[in-house]
């Protein structure tokens, strides 16, 4: 079969679920690259396999893939791999199930029936560690793009795996650094129950700890993910009179949580840390009762006047008739990288591609991402500032644009962790 | 001779309800003794206590010389209980011989043998009960699929499948058409008689009572309140009273009538 | 504690009850009258927020006032208590008569597709909604600030209680829900319009959920995970007071939360596995719950849903199972790595969906926990190899079993105590137990990030050779656990199912018989468990999650549970569906959904049913009505 009718079969199903605002414009776009005979591209695709929780956690993965999309559009309308002689850029996508068990045999499927010549993508932690681990087993390249847990680059991190989004560790060190001057002693911290948030936590106990003597956390709340009692949680919060808290809840549960404390006073006179509510993805539910000046990580989409971002805004705005989110940077970065890495590796086999990416820097729409060879993490940052109202849209203020390789894991630490 | 079953003042209360009052009885092998009484005087209260599924709250039960007072069920059946139900309680995704290989498999104390096929387990031996019962020819028909008078049928040869030496049958011909009742009663004695096996059974209905039953209890509000033959019940002024009044009592006549009538 | 403090975490704790207490109060409502688990009761609590963050914004434009307010947030449930009637007049309506496992199955196939409804039609992203006019400000209690809404919310469930009980006792329409929740088959004797007042019920039933769903607008965004995060403890809720009381669920709903809002205090992570602790331990001393009641025996003996016929295979079956057994083991040969795949996990979930079958198809077994023992297999043998040990395959192969029987055998002995819903909910109990451990113990279990690491010994790390290592010990203890079901022990096992009463005045030990099918079931869960997770190369929760119980459960019933060899045939089907579906489209949880309630309509036997029903009416004329033995002449 023919790449260009596959594709066709592929995207003539998402038409039967009528999700217009999502699927029509990939279709167009797809087709328009691939198809169309005036492509700049030419030769047989490079097929990248993509599984991510487009069904599960769809208010992040598909922002993602309106990301993707557009960036491979531009890749192949401006001659598609150099380095492979031109060959255009693919993307295959799949729903990773949002359990390990499936994505697992979603992308033994993408790699023997789609002969996909790596795999890239996960949401879920648990997700990404279980690729990980089936790319080293498989000799398969896996590019993971959101998962956040620092597993995957230090105990877990094999050399198959690389991962782009800054993870849990260096976003909390940005806010911590971020925080640290205000000598806050007294720490209250809530986070939901699992990995990720137990990671931030722990990460920001040992950070804060070295930063600010006399640091203390004197109440910690783990509710359940998407189960938070947030009155209950609001209240044993208060209970212990911190000066400082710091969250790691995110979406319904951040909401509720926000809304609750802001009723019983939780926030007044406190500085609050808060990992992630800066990204549209979380923020713009909060609505006008966003809290002013929570320090954050996240994403001012319409603010952020560098490395040529406002193009890119303008662009996905026309596309896709939508802000892009923080997933949507995410995934519009991805595929320049993956540009760049074929056209250093000059090749797909996965030792090449391999090696091509170690040290690899790409000049993006955040500035110049480079792969770090040590732990195959990127310094992909992210921008800290405070939340904020304009008028009744939240947003972020007093930000900066924080370069991930500022707070990366120690090479020594990694090295520790690795075994290398 | 001691007597095959002695009960001796059991008593039964639920909340307020008192279900059994010091009720005494004893009933010989070979015996036919029936229970009977108005709605919630306590009939199958006392007749769960003897099979076990009740627990009484004071006397004692002795079965053949063993005290069998508050055993569970499946032991009082290991003792020589067998049992049939109000509504018939039958294996009913097995055939009919299959009901009666199941008493058996207990029986053997085999039913956690994992090696061998059910089917073929004491098959013979099975067909063997229903023939008795006059199952025989439906020995492969779904149970499901009978006339509720052989589902009754069934109960009793799997009841019988024990070998046991006391027949507790709670209202066993309820649900029956007139002629089957009769037919089924009958079949009980015989056999009761010609193995010596004691029968304790409630019925609502007057013919099949005074028709078969050696001795009749009538109990009221869990008290024995009469005790005897078919004709000393009947003639009993008490039971008249409270209990059988003007129909009952023509019943009690019209059976005796035909039981004369059959001699 | 100072007594402020007390006083607020208590006034959460009663805010948060009764809210919870309106949604269950629909669920047990709906369960005692129609005896329908109904998990798309989750689906409406969600749909009357999404409802409500629709509708009240749109009416707060013409004016904020508190009236145009509840207006909304009673014209949402109002809208919901609708689909619930679409729902019972589309499907249960045409299902009643199927076996009650089936109709769980269709309401879990509604979940699914209101999931993809939602998604569509209010996109992914979190709606908040407005907050109360006029209950946005904090009331002042000894000195520290509590929601006036929250404070209102108080004054909602008892209020809803009262309500309700008024209906029940008061009106006609009352009345008939308790006497059907009593006992049913009273209700059909006094020609009462069955059908009429299930609609109603279903009605009452979706608008307490809707309206549950609509109250929480001003506290929490309508989110697409709504559904699944209450319906677990909306049913738990219902369980410990007592199916079918109202007032039981209200006390419920109180212990939880209040139990909840302290336990907090003290164990900061007890949320996710509180209310299961205490849903077990209610369990095992109340067997019926708070309130509930035994089922009243029923006047006739009823046909149980599971095997009916056990027949030995004839020579065309036999030969068609041979055939196909050969054809999978010939897809190593034919097929590409993916099919290999794939068949490496039908098979694994075979040999649990066929485990599970021994309990439900031939022992009347309830179990919603089977993952409990698939998971506890996965992660003996996953630890065993990643662990300090560092053991081989072939030694976690063995222990996997063993590991999972203990499990079972553990929670079996409570289990086996209880009968009917209150046993299958404490199989979920005992299964959401072992998750939250596994998810909790991270420094031994790796949380819910798992391990990985978990492959196969070198011998058999290729793709095919461990696919010939599943078959061999799946297919041979399929075919051991096929065995069983005809031998004395699982006769005595269908024996039980069919009527414990007879099995007991037989001599047979129901109880302990029971148990010791829960043993070898759990040990051969734990076996596909350790099989499974040597295919994936790791173990995490997920493997013990109630999905995956769900997902057994769906397995056997749509091969169906009257048969032996239905379960394998589900497993396929249900497999290859999801399997079709997952890469077409991101709404592959809407056709799933379709799908599971296609089968439900079409093949309300399962598919092996069907094929069974079809192949005697085919043979031997129309198949003659089976007739419910003890049924009165």
């Amino acid at each position: 079969m023919a790449p260009a009718i596959r594709i066709q079969g592929r995207f003539v199903m998402p038409k039967l679920d009528l999700s217009r605002r999502t699927m029509v414009g990939g279709l167009a776009a797809t087709g328009i690259a691939l198809s169309s005979r005036t492509a700049p591209a030419q030769g047989a695709p490079v097929r990248i396999g993509e599984l991510n929780s487009y069904s599960r956690m769809a208010a992040f993965a598909v922002p993602y893939r309106n990301g993707m999309q557009l960036a491979v559009e531009q890749i192949n309308a401006a001659g598609g791999l150099a380095g492979l002689g031109g060959r255009p850029l693919e993307i295959i996508y799949r729903d990773d199930g949002s359990t390990p068990g499936d994505a697992v045999r979603v992308a033994e499927e993408l790699v023997t029936r789609e002969n996909v010549t790596f795999i890239a993508g996960a949401f879920l932690s648990n997700v990404g560690l279980a690729l990980a681990d089936f790319a080293n087993q498989k000799k398969v390249l896996y590019l993971a793009t959101e998962p956040l847990t620092d597993a995957l680059t230090m105990g877990s991190g094999n050399p198959y795996t690389f991962r782009v989004r800054p993870g849990t560790y260096m976003q909390t060190k940005m806010l911590v650094d971020a925080a640290k001057d205000k000598g806050v002693k007294r720490w209250a911290v809530v986070a939901p129950n699992y990995e990720y948030g137990q990671s931030a936590v722990a990460a920001f106990k040992r950070l804060m700890g070295a930063a600010v003597p006399g640091f203390e956390v004197v109440a910690e709340q783990f509710p359940a993910l998407g189960r938070v009692d947030a009155g209950a949680t609001v209240g044993a919060l208060a209970q212990s009179r911190p000066d400082g808290i710091f969250n790691v809840l995110f979406g319904a549960d951040l909401t509720a949580f926000v809304r609750e404390g802001n009723t019983r006073g939780l926030f007044e006179r406190r500085t609050v840390v808060s990992l992630l509510t800066g990204e549209p993805e979380y923020l713009l539910p909060l609505g006008d009762e966003t809290p002013d000046g929570w320090i954050v990580t996240g994403y001012p989409p319409e603010q952020v006047t560098t490395h040529g971002h406002p193009a890119f805004v303008t662009a996905y705005k026309a596309k896709f008739n939508d802000t892009p989110r923080l997933g949507s940077v995410l995934g519009y970065v991805v595929p320049f990288m993956i540009r760049d890495m074929f056209n250093k590796a000059k090749s797909t086999e996965t030792p090449a591609m391999m090696e091509a990416f170690k040290g690899l820097t790409t000049q993006t729409i955040c500035g110049p991402v480079t792969m770090r060879a040590v732990d195959q993490q990127s310094t992909l940052g992210a921008w800290v500032g405070e939340t904020t109202l304009q008028g009744k849209l939240p947003t972020m203020k007093n930000f900066r644009y924080v370069d991930g390789a500022d707070v990366m894991f120690p090479e020594a630490e990694v090295r520790a962790a690795r075994k290398i | 001779m001691a007597p095959l079953l002695s009960v001796s003042g059991l008593e039964k209360r639920f909340g307020g309800v008192t279900a059994g009052k010091n009720v005494t009885f004893s009933l010989d092998a070979g015996e036919m003794l029936a229970i009977i009484g108005p709605n919630g005087a306590g009939k199958s209260t006392t007749f769960n206590m003897v099979g076990g599924q009740l627990k009484p709250d004071a006397g004692s039960i002795v079965l053949a010389g063993v005290d069998i007072t508050g055993k569970p069920p499946r032991e009082v059946w290991r003792l020589g209980v067998g049992r049939t139900f109000q509504i018939a309680q039958t294996f009913v995704s097995m055939s009919v011989v299959e009901n009666v290989q199941m008493a058996l498999i207990s029986h053997h104390h085999q039913t956690r043998a994992v090696t061998s096929a059910a089917t073929h387990l004491h098959r013979e031996a099975a067909l063997a009960f229903l023939a008795r019962v006059g199952m025989a020819e439906m020995a492969d028909r779904p149970v499901n699929e009978l006339a509720y008078g052989d589902v009754k049928r069934v109960e009793l040869a799997i009841a019988l499948a024990s070998e046991p030496k006391l027949l507790l049958m709670d209202e066993p011909t309820a649900g029956m058409a007139p002629k089957e009742r009769t037919a089924l009663m009958q079949l009980t004695s015989d056999i009761a008689r010609a193995h010596g096996i004691g029968v304790l059974f409630t019925e609502h209905d007057m013919d099949s009572v005074f028709g078969h039953a050696d001795r009749i209890l009538v109990l009221v509000r869990g008290e024995i309140i009469a005790a005897g033959t078919p004709d000393d019940v009947r003639s009993n002024q008490r039971v008249k009273q409270v209990y059988l009044g003007e129909a009952g009592a023509q019943a009690a006549l019209k059976a005796r009538r035909q039981a004369v009538g059959a001699h | 504690m100072d007594l402020s403090f007390v006083v607020i975490q208590a006034l959460s704790g009663l805010a948060s009850a009764s809210a919870l207490f309106v949604i269950a109060s629909g669920l047990t409502i709906v369960f005692g009258v129609t005896r329908i688990v109904n998990f798309a009761h989750g689906s409406f609590y969600m749909l009357g927020a999404y409802m409500a963050v629709t509708i009240v914004p749109w009416l707060l434009q013409f004016d904020r006032s508190p009236t145009l307010f509840f207006v909304g947030v009673i014209a949402s449930a109002m809208v919901v208590g609708i689909l619930g009637v679409i729902m019972e007049l589309v499907l249960l309506r045409r299902i009643y008569k199927v076996p009650e496992l089936f109709q769980l199955l269709a309401t879990f196939g509604v979940v699914l597709i209101v999931q993809d409804v939602v998604l569509k039609i209010w996109g992914p992203v979190d709606i908040t909604g407005p907050r109360a006019p006029g209950m946005r400000h904090g009331i002042e209690i000894l000195g520290q600030r509590f929601p006036a809404y929250e404070m209102f919310l108080i004054f909602v469930g008892p209020a809803v209680l009262g309500l309700l009980l008024l209906i029940m006792h008061k009106t006609r329409f009352g009345v008939l829900i308790r006497a059907a929740t009593q006992d049913r088959e009273m209700v059909g004797a006094l020609g009462v319009n069955q059908a009429m007042l299930f609609t109603g019920t279903l009605f009452l039933g979706a608008f307490l959920a809707g309206l549950g769903g609509a109250l929480q607008i001003p506290r929490l965004p309508a989110n697409t995970g709504m559904d699944l995060s209450i319906i677990t403890e909306a049913f738990v809720v219902t369980v410990i007071g007592g199916m079918g009381s109202v007032p039981g669920a209200f006390i419920a709903a109180l212990i939880i939360k209040m139990l909840e809002a302290f336990g907090i205090l003290i164990f900061p992570k007890i949320t996710l596995v509180l209310v299961f602790l205490l849903m077990a331990v209610v369990l095992v001393v109340k067997p019926w719950g708070l309130l509930g009641k035994p089922e009243v025996a029923s006047g006739r003996a009823v046909l149980p849903e599971g095997i009916l016929n056990l027949k030995a295979f004839t020579r065309t079956e036999a030969l068609v199972w041979i055939g196909l057994a050969a054809a999978l083991l010939l897809v190593p040969v034919f097929g590409d790595t993916y099919k290999v795949k794939v068949g490496i996990e039908i098979m694994v979930f075979a040999l649990a969906a066929f485990s599970l079958n021994l309990l439900i198809g031939n022992g009347g077994i309830v179990s919603f926990g089977h993952a409990a023992y698939f998971g506890v297999g996965a992660y003996a043998a996953g630890l065993l190899v990643t662990g300090p040990l560092k053991a081989p395959m072939e030694l976690a192969l063995v222990v996997a079993p063993v590991a999972g029987g203990l499990a079972a055998a553990l929670f079996g002995y409570f289990i086996v105590r209880l009968s009917g819903i209150y046993l299958a909910m404490l199989t979920l109990a005992f299964a959401q137990i072992t998750y939250a451990i596994c998810f909790q113990w991270v420094e031994v279990t790796g949380g819910d990030n798992g391990v990985v690491g978990v492959w196969p010994s070198r011998w058999a790390a290729s793709r095919e050779v461990y696919f010939y290592v599943v078959a061999a010990l799946s297919l041979t203890t399929i075919l051991a656990l096929r065995h069983l079901f005809y031998t004395p022990f699982g006769y005595t096992l269908r024996a039980a199912r069919d009527s414990a009463t007879r099995a007991d005045a037989i001599g047979i030990d129901v109880k302990t018989h029971r148990w010791l099918a829960f043993i070898v079931a759990g040990a051969a869960a734990g076996l596909a468990g350790a099989l499974y997770s040597f295919s994936k190369g790791s173990i995490d929760p997920t493997m013990i999650s109630i999905s995956m119980s769900i997902d057994f459960l769906m397995m056997i019933l749509t091969g169906g549970i009257q048969t032996v060899m239905g379960p394998l045939v589900g497993t396929a089907v249900f497999h290859s569906v999801k399997d079709f579906f997952m890469p077409l489209t991101d709404f592959w949880r809407f056709f799933l959904g379709v799908s599971i309630i296609a089968i439900v309509l079409i093949f309300p036997k399962g598919i092996v049913g069907a094929i069974d029903s079809l192949r005697e009416r085919m043979g031997r004329g129309p198949a003659p009505q089976p007739k419910p033995a003890g049924e009165a002449a």
